[in-house]
């Protein structure tokens, strides 16, 4: 059967089309008015997947330890979706993505779905279309979803905005205990895991972050927990994957969950925004009578009561797209 | 959200190179992967010892147009059969399929039978090579 086959896409993918989440996705990050539909079709019915961003410097083992992560899930019984991202070429625009080189091994597997991601142009660490990527791996039934962001420097911490629960790797070798208490990147993981524990410096890294993170518990009494794994060995893995359980569910017991949420659905918004922004000329948007429209439209996405599409056409004025 | 008129953005090919079998290194496949990247196509590049079904699956989730087998070991028609077995059995039947490495010359024409749409051996040009994939990347209409 040829994947471009009718039925849409759309109701291909609900329905579990793998080929179809492929297409989708192409389509979403090529901004073509097909996979725009196709995003606004799903999207009420999305936003139960538990979204896990993983980051951290290049070569920390992010893949490696994805890989690790996605055998201890599947254990568990989840279908888990993985997004990759790498640099694109700023002179060329072209890309090598080569995040998968490291999980081979699940090709037989219908229950994982992993997608590689190029930045195509965009700093912070993710790509310009990775939050409509996440919705279509959530309606396509994957969850948890990781997200995997380019090799992180201190600053590119776009991914804890849109991530419900964020996994920061750290190794040894980098720095000294000063670079624990510089600000960025270290006060965006939820949990943080120093891999590459078999080499020297290891426990003393552990050690630092510990010292620093404990002093700063979030209202909700979340204090990341600071762990030691190897992910090439699997060692540390089982205790990581209860972490994130235990996130998840202190995400859902307190407050925190729909703060992140909400977080989650202003980045996005705003995102599409700013594109739009960009487009047009400039225009003076959060005036303070557009405040609280502004803020029932964030509302709205986050129970589904509208797109981020349709906030975006909302907060411009403009008529709101229509599900085909 | 409002329709951008005019016409969609140039969309970045994406080409899957991956080497299957036994081949001991890949530094031809790294050099064209990189090629491809400079001439602007996005690369999907999966390494060594990849079977049918990993070459398959990796076309199916990153949905590429173009699947570049390169291969050393001399087994190409054994495997590139299966391989195009396996992603028909998951329904990719119009992602450009090229070959490159040690082909001898008596295979070609078997190969471009089996639906390989072109083989680049040693001393094709770089350049050559990214114009043919831009210019039969396969054109695709979907609808939501």
């Amino acid at each position: 059967m040829s994947r471009d086959a009718t039925p849409g896409l759309g109701v291909r993918l609900l329905s579990g089309d793998l080929g179809a989440l492929a297409r989708a996705a192409t389509l979403v990050e090529n901004g073509d008015p097909v996979g725009r539909v196709v995003v606004e079709n799903i999207h009420p019915r999305t936003g139960r997947a538990h979204v896990v961003g993983v980051t951290g410097p290049p070569g920390a083992g992010k893949s490696t330890l994805i890989d690790a992560l996605i055998g201890e899930l599947r254990g568990r019984g989840h279908r888990v979706g993985v997004i990759l991202i790498d640099p694109s070429s700023p002179i060329s625009g072209g890309a090598v993505l080569g995040d998968r080189i490291r999980m081979g091994q699940w090709d037989r597997d219908n229950h994982v779905f992993i997608r590689s991601m190029a930045a195509r142009g965009h700093a912070g660490g993710l790509a310009p279309t990775t939050a409509a990527l996440i919705h279509l791996f959530d309606a396509a039934g994957f969850d948890p979803i990781l997200v995997e962001t380019v090799g992180v420097g201190q600053g590119e911490i776009e991914v804890a905005h849109l991530a419900q629960t964020t996994l920061l790797l750290q190794v040894p070798g980098l720095g000294d205990g000063v670079q624990a208490i510089k600000a960025g990147i270290l006060e965006v993981g939820d949990i943080v895991a120093v891999n590459k524990a078999d080499l020297p410096g290891a426990e003393e890294l552990v050690h630092d972050l510990t010292m620093m993170v404990t002093a700063d518990t979030d209202p909700d009494g979340w204090s990341a927990p600071i762990l030691l794994t190897n992910a090439t060995a699997g060692e540390g893995v089982r205790e990581l994957v209860d972490r994130l359980e235990a996130h998840r569910r202190y995400l859902d017991i307190t407050g925190a969950g729909r703060r992140r949420k909400e977080i989650a659905a202003r980045f996005e918004v705003f995102g599409l925004l700013r594109q739009e922004l960009e487009q047009e000329s400039p225009l003076h948007l959060l005036q303070k009578d557009q405040i609280d429209r502004w803020r029932g439209a964030i509302s709205d996405v986050v129970e589904r009561k509208r797109t981020p599409g349709a906030a975006v056409a909302l907060l411009l004025g403009q008529a709101a797209p229509s599900p085909s | 959200m409002a329709e951008n008129q005019g016409s969609p953005p140039a969309r970045p090919v994406r080409v899957l190179i991956a080497k299957p079998g036994l081949d001991g290194h890949d530094r031809g496949a790294k050099v064209m992967a990189r090629a491809l990247r400079d001439a602007g196509f996005e690369v999907i590049y999966t390494g060594l010892f990849q079977t049918p079904e990993m070459i398959a699956a990796a076309a199916l989730q990153e949905d590429v147009d173009v699947v570049g087998l390169s291969i050393l070991s001399g087994a190409h028609m054994v495997l590139f059969p299966r391989i195009i077995d396996a992603l028909r059995a998951r329904g990719i039947d119009d992602v450009l399929i090229v070959a490159g490495g040690t082909i001898p010359d008596d295979d070609i024409q078997p190969l471009l039978d089996l639906g390989v749409a072109a083989v680049f051996g040693p001393g094709t040009s770089l350049g050559e090579a990214a114009r043919f994939i831009r210019d039969h990347a396969p054109v695709r209409h979907d609808v939501p």
